[in-house]
């Protein structure tokens, strides 16, 4: 035996505190800061993971650490230091208010212009709200609806512990970790997130939305979502909330894959209201997203999103249409102003015959923003017949912001019939002055011009949601005229 | 009504009313005429509030001072321009458009947004006035409708939005000669005591359907010859050299 030094035992102390003050950390909810594999283990220990998801983070984590971070000509923004986030807390309550006097005023004034009811606004910034509105009564409606139907909707956490076949069989199948920077770390170390399955032959009869919004207060910083719409199912789902989110996290990778089985059909819409930052750009959100469905046989995924907001935004919702005759859409309307940078487009790529797609961005950029569409539209050899439309609109406002196009195509079948269409315009001082003519304010006018503008894509949102994203985009672009 | 007295205008430094005085009385037409370029343009959009210009000089509507107000509180006072070059706006119909003018003015005077089928009600009702087809009034403001259909859109939210002062810019050019008549009889149909009518035009014919109770000429940014209907029969016949350079017409 050698020597037992000191030294040896000061080292084997620090150690050993280290991994017992780990284990007190656990105790304490919070994972000491940075990345390791440590504390992929410790995310999974806390969660009650099965072996195989840990094994799966493990090697998303490998994986993680032999990728790049993307570089994009057109964002630009402090690199994020990934050793100084926290990985895992435990959901702690938010602090419970008694009433909307002790929330942020600058909020409150938001809700209002939102039109937002006073209830909703209670339990948006997590006031205690009358028995009138019960949330969790509410809550358990929809769950008994849905329960009875065998659709399944709920968080990704309980979908590991009570599903794990399903979510073992489809996890990552869409978005395998391999994809990308982002996606890698989110399968290393995502906390939480939604799943939802809906049952062959099944028209989930209700949007999946309300549930959602009286859910949103909890969303984390690695989101993971998985929505499996089995044959000839159909649902619709509203991710986000107009009202303004804040996040002391200023990095949010979210994951999120679709599955539309044969004659399956999703609806996607998203709703992006992160905060920004201010009007230098400080503190404002990082949405690094990865998005992506994929259709079988006659199956049809929808996306839609209103995105204003976020300081910068990396995201391309996209769909791999590998059944024969499948659709997919993407109807997007970013807004940019101030210093905000969004990057966001979509992908296409065809794979089956007859495969047909449609994709109409509409970009608004103000103030010293920047807002550009990157899109691909890939038709694959074997996709006879496939069709795309594409519609890239930018509309600007002032003389400092840019809007960029970068559309990608590449075709590899003859029979593929592709149409891209581009325009810039601005809104013009004469558009406003008319409206002003007839009475009509500033403010307002920028609403009428703006959201006639984002028509096609407004459309396309449940109407309800419709009306509170018309006025979310009006109030992101607030101040930037005149 | 309309008081204008000593009225200059400028953009960077380039000056385009150069003094101008005009008096319009509840239940007159005047008549503005004048050659290209001689600021009558101008004028409409002063009046209406566009930013873009310097203004010195007194505008007052019904007594009251309105050269410091914005041109949504003109128009909620009651002015309204019928454009030249009336621009679109994709996206938004006409009737979206309009039911936002007419509710907006009607919040600016403290009254509640009008009832929908009032609303309705109203339209028809105008819409028929000035003949204008169902199609246009659902459709994107102006958008891809001919030179015509914009003007005749123009007297359609004229009628809807029944101003005390309208200014016509050149609602004539680009009107057929039926569209003519028909504008021209939307304009008379709306006349009444407590309103006045400003047209801007090249053409006496236009005079010939809207008589006129004066007749102005605009020239170099100032009015200088005001006369009855009989000056645009001879502004016809004789051109404006005359009255610009008088010496050489003698
Ligand atoms: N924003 C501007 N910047 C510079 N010059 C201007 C501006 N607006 C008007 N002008 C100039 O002022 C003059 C008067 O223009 P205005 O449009 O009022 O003429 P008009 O009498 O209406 O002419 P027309 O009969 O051709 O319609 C013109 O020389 C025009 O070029
Ligand atoms: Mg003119």
């Amino acid at each position: 035996m050698g020597k037992y030094t000191e030294e040896q035992l000061e080292k084997e102390l620090e150690t050993q505190e280290y991994k017992y003050g780990f284990v007190t950390d656990i105790e304490t909810e919070k994972a000491p800061i940075g990345l390791s594999e440590d504390i992929i283990r410790l995310i999974s220990a806390k969660k009650n993971e099965p072996n195989w998801l840990l094994e799966y983070r493990l090697k998303a984590y490998k994986a993680w650490l032999t990728m790049e971070e993307p570089e994009w000509a057109h964002v630009n923004y402090p690199k994020v230091d990934f050793q100084d986030i926290y990985y895992y807390a435990a959901p702690k309550p938010k602090k419970q208010l008694d009433s909307l006097d002790e929330v942020d005023s600058e909020l409150l004034e938001m809700y209002e212009k939102l039109g937002i009811s006073i209830d909703e606004q209670k339990k948006l910034s997590n006031v205690a709200v009358d028995i009138v509105m019960d949330s969790v009564s509410v809550k358990t409606t929809f769950q008994d609806t849905l329960a009875k139907l065998g659709i399944i909707f709920g968080s990704f956490s309980d979908a590991v512990q009570n599903h794990p076949e399903l979510v073992k069989k489809y996890m990552g199948t869409i978005v395998p970790y391999t994809d990308n920077y982002y996606a890698a770390l989110n399968a290393a170390v995502f906390t939480d997130g939604s799943f939802c399955y809906i049952p062959k032959g099944v028209r989930c009869p209700m949007e999946l939305s309300t549930y959602f919004r009286i859910n949103e207060a909890q969303t984390g910083q690695f989101e993971r979502t998985l929505v499996v719409a089995d044959q000839g199912s159909y649902v619709s789902y509203l991710e986000g909330c107009t009202a303004p989110m804040r996040d002391e996290n200023q990095l949010h990778a979210a994951v999120v894959e679709l599955v539309a089985l044969d004659d399956a059909e999703i609806k996607y819409s998203t709703v992006q209201n992160w905060y920004p930052g201010d009007k230098e750009g400080k503190g404002g959100i990082y949405n690094f997203v990865t998005k992506r469905g994929l259709c079988e046989k006659n199956a049809k995924i929808s996306w839609t999103q209103v995105e204003t907001g976020s300081s910068v935004t990396w995201k391309y919702p996209s769909c791999i249409l590998k059944g024969d005759n499948s659709v997919g859409e993407f109807y997007s309307v970013a807004v940019t102003n101030n210093l905000q940078q969004a990057d966001t487009g979509t992908k296409m790529l065809h794979l089956g015959k007859n495969t047909k797609s449609t994709i109409i961005s509409k970009g608004v950029s103000a103030g010293n923003s920047q807002n550009s569409y990157r899109g691909l539209v890939k038709i694959n050899k074997n996709a006879i017949n496939a069709r795309n439309f594409s519609q890239c609109d930018s509309l600007l406002m002032g003389n400092k912001c840019g809007a960029h196009t970068f559309p990608y195509i590449e075709v590899d079948n003859k029979s593929a019939k592709v149409e891209h269409e581009a325009t810039t315009s601005k809104i013009g001082e004469d558009q406003i002055f008319y409206c002003n003519q007839r009475g009509i304010d500033t403010e307002s006018a920028i609403k009428l011009i703006v959201n006639g503008y984002a028509k096609d894509v407004l459309n396309q949102l449940p109407m309800e949601f419709a009306v509170e994203a018309q006025k979310l985009l009006a109030i992101s672009l607030e101040g930037s005229v005149g | 009504m309309l008081s204008i007295k000593n009225l200059h205008a400028s953009v960077d430094g380039t000056e385009i009313l150069k003094g101008l005085n005009l008096e319009v009385n509840a239940g007159e037409v005047h008549a503005i005429m004048g050659p290209n370029g001689s600021g009558k343009s101008t004028l409409a959009s002063v009046l209406a509030g566009k930013e873009d210009y310097e203004v010195l000089g007194e505008i007052t509507l019904n007594g009251k001072d309105i050269s410091d107000l914005a041109p949504e509180e003109r128009a909620a006072e009651g002015v309204f321009l019928a454009f030249q070059y009336p621009v679109e706006i994709p996206g938004v119909s006409n009737v979206n458009f309009l039911k936002t003018a007419v509710n907006d003015i009607r919040a600016f005077k403290g009254l509640p947004p009008m009832l929908a089928k009032d609303f309705l009600k109203l339209l028809k009702e105008k819409r028929a006035l000035v003949e204008l087809d169902k199609k246009l009034t659902n459709r994107s403001v102006n958008e891809g409708f001919s030179g015509g259909e914009k003007k005749r859109n123009e007297i359609f939210q004229m009628a809807m939005l029944k101003p005390k002062l309208a200014i016509l810019d050149e609602t004539d050019s680009g009107l057929d000669i039926d569209a003519l008549r028909i504008v021209a009889n939307g304009v008379n149909k709306l006349k009444s005591a407590d309103n006045a009518t400003i047209v801007i035009t090249h053409y006496q014919r236009l005079l010939d359907y809207i008589i006129p109770d004066f007749v102005h000429v605009l020239y170099d940014g100032k009015i200088i010859k005001s006369g009855t209907k009989e000056l645009a029969l001879e502004l016809e016949e004789k051109g404006y050299d005359w009255l610009i350079k008088p010496e050489m017409a003698q």
